[in-house]
């Protein structure tokens, strides 16, 4: 969309890598300057953002507040402040369920980890292909990959089942891994690409005027120095895949294969009307996870959403 | 920096034949090959020959014509369907597009913090389209919920927003405005791009902070606009986890938070529906298709590509 960002200059490695940019922090100390000239319009923005941010994040802190509450007292107080400690909301509500939460716990864990190396090996295998050989085809093939990131899932889905279900794959992890290893997650494609052009060639050619071949290539120049790509292509995955739905409560069906999303919808479902204090101890649980990742992979998150706008 | 960016940007001509090397390409292309044949390609050839027929899993596939299109023409609750998400579509993306901008403008005049501020407002769009929070939300607009409560000191009696039909949609878009962080994420990314000699220049002129936000900020952020909005739109229409657990996999009350996909896996994978199911699912490529062609028609008129020659 801008300069930068045509095929023919791709933009520098180090852009990535660097978070505070200099030419960024002289224009932010500029305008910093600029604002403390006006100490009042500068409180004001802090406050309202404030309040702001405050106002969004009231509702899920006020849940893991009322996770330790006594269920009775939930709905009474929609103050932040606790009384009293109830930590049996966890241990009720881990086991509230046919199965402990570890059971749904660990299947997220397998179809998460199953998509992550999925997506590692196979997004980046066509991705060095789309950014550094030359084909017959490869701007159609480009093309392709680019408009299949925005297809719905919808209009693949039910023959998707069919097929899956007549390889006796469904209420197996299989349907939910498999595609994965077959680069589906075409995001992670683009993303790798746009980091790989940003690699000088100058390292290619080095390598292979010392003989090296593209396997090679690929496994000790490029792959190497896209570890920051990698981490945002794992740290996405794991996002969308524990959050996934849609597909999870398509193709798993069996209790004892639900995994966290499928087992709160589960226990939201039987606790129509009591024990909110477990529901939202185990949606707490479900919730950890992200938040642990947003907390330690922000640079990467950030990022990725700047570089090719993924949610 | 986009996918669309380089869709619009694309150019033609090839190597020469010479400097291919396809055998290795193809190698490495060899998983993705497969993925778009087995998993993307072949069930979308499939799915379109399957919304020609009636189809329910137990016995074979049975051509049926457009039986299937004159059912969509007279099934009642897919127009619903479709009302319900053009509403919960084009109310909550502008509005949610809208705050972003808003708080990435406010954010980039050179704020302590910012990084701060940034991740606080970035969190709910990770955990937006969770479960999890689609539990909180159903308790949050219950009627003993927490927004009712708040209400309540303001003496104002609130009710069952989600068990209410006229406002339950409008939970599930408050819910989808709260997530408007990565567009907001995007925004900043934009304004970083602005060149500041531009605002040197207009203040230098006299031009005031409000001119400088509609002469420079907004045109040349019009690309980004452009592209949040075709992201979010996408995005939207295909909402479906929200509206399942908010409802209880119904859509109710009275249909009010029907979903076209929602409504689309209570015939595909409820009723076993699976041939009209494909035909709906269609429709939805169709639908999304026009609205994203219609968009980038329209955006000839209003977006400002600073790179073109």
């Amino acid at each position: 969309m801008t300069r930068t960002d045509l095929p023919t200059e791709p933009a520098p490695v180090t852009e990535w890598v660097v978070t505070g940019e200099p030419i960024e922090d002289i224009r932010d100390r500029r305008r910093r300057r600029a604002a403390m000239r006006k100490p009042f319009t500068s409180i004001l923005r802090h406050v309202l953002l404030i309040a702001a941010a405050a106002l969004m994040l009231y509702p899920v802190i006020w849940m893991v507040v009322s996770s330790l509450r006594p269920n009775e007292l939930i709905f009474r107080e929609p103050g932040i402040i606790l009384d009293s400690f109830e930590v049996s909301n966890y241990t009720d509500g881990w086991n509230a369920l046919s199965y402990p939460f570890n059971v749904y716990l660990l299947n997220s864990a397998i179809v998460v980890i199953g998509s992550i190396i999925g997506n590692l090996v196979s997004c980046s295998l066509a991705a060095y292909a789309f950014a550094r050989l030359e084909f017959a085809g490869k701007k159609w093939w480009f093309a392709i990959m680019l408009v299949t990131i925005m297809l719905p899932i919808h209009v693949v889905i039910v023959p998707q089942y069919i097929l899956f279900s007549q390889l006796g794959w469904v209420n197996t992890f299989l349907p939910l891994i498999v595609p994965k290893l077959l680069a589906t997650d075409a995001f992670f494609i683009f993303l790798m690409v746009q980091f790989i052009r940003g690699i000088p060639r100058e390292l290619d050619e080095a390598a292979r005027i010392d003989g090296a071949g593209h396997p090679r290539i690929f496994a000790q120049i490029i792959l190497p120095l896209m570890v920051p790509a990698l981490a945002t292509t794992t740290i996405f995955t794991f996002i969308w895949t524990w959050n996934d739905f849609f597909s999870q409560l398509i193709f798993l069906t069996k209790p004892s294969l639900y995994t966290v999303p499928l087992a709160l919808n589960a226990f939201q479902d039987s606790q129509s009307s009591t024990d909110f204090g477990q529901l939202f101890a185990m949606s707490v649980v479900a919730l950890l996870p992200i938040f642990l990742i947003f907390l330690f992979g922000q640079k990467y998150l950030i990022k990725g959403i700047a570089t090719t706008g993924i949610k | 920096m986009s996918a669309l960016g380089e869709l619009r940007t694309l150019k033609g001509g090839s190597a020469p034949k010479g400097r291919r090397q396809n055998k290795a390409a193809y190698l490495f292309l060899l998983p993705w090959f497969l993925g778009l044949a087995v998993i993307t390609i072949g069930p979308m050839i499939s799915s379109l020959y399957l919304s020609f027929t009636k189809y329910n899993l137990l016995s074979p596939p049975k051509f049926t014509g457009l039986t299937n299109i004159e059912r969509m023409i007279e099934d009642e609750r897919l127009h619903h369907s479709l009302l319900v998400t053009f509403q919960y579509v084009f109310i909550s993306v502008p509005l949610q597009l809208a705050l972003a901008l808003l708080l990435a403008v406010v954010l980039d005049r050179g704020l302590r913090g910012l990084a701060i501020y940034r991740s606080v407002f970035y969190l709910p769009s990770l955990l937006g389209a969770s479960v999890a929070i689609a539990v909180l939300w159903r308790q949050l607009f219950g009627y003993d919920g927490l927004v009712n409560q708040v209400l309540a000191w303001f003496g104002i009696e609130g009710q069952g927003w989600i068990s209410s039909p006229d406002t339950a949609l409008g939970t599930l878009m408050i819910l989808n405005v709260w997530t408007f962080g990565s567009p907001m994420v995007i925004f900043l990314a934009g304004l970083r791009q602005i060149p500041t000699m531009y605002y040197e220049a207009a203040s230098v002129d006299g031009a005031s902070r409000w001119q400088q936000f509609w002469r420079i900020t907004m045109p040349m952020l019009t690309p980004i606009i452009f592209f949040n909005l075709i992201l979010q739109i996408i995005g939207a229409f295909q909402s479906f986890t929200q509206a399942f657990v908010v409802s209880g996999g119904t859509g109710g009350p009275v249909d009010s938070t029907l979903f076209y996909t929602l409504y689309l896996y209570q015939r595909g994978f409820t009723s076993l529906d699976m041939g009209y199911a494909s035909a709906m699912a269609w429709l939805l490529l169709v639908i999304i298709g026009a609205f994203t062609a219609l968009n980038f028609w329209a955006s000839k008129y209003w977006v400002f590509y600073d790179d073109q020659d």
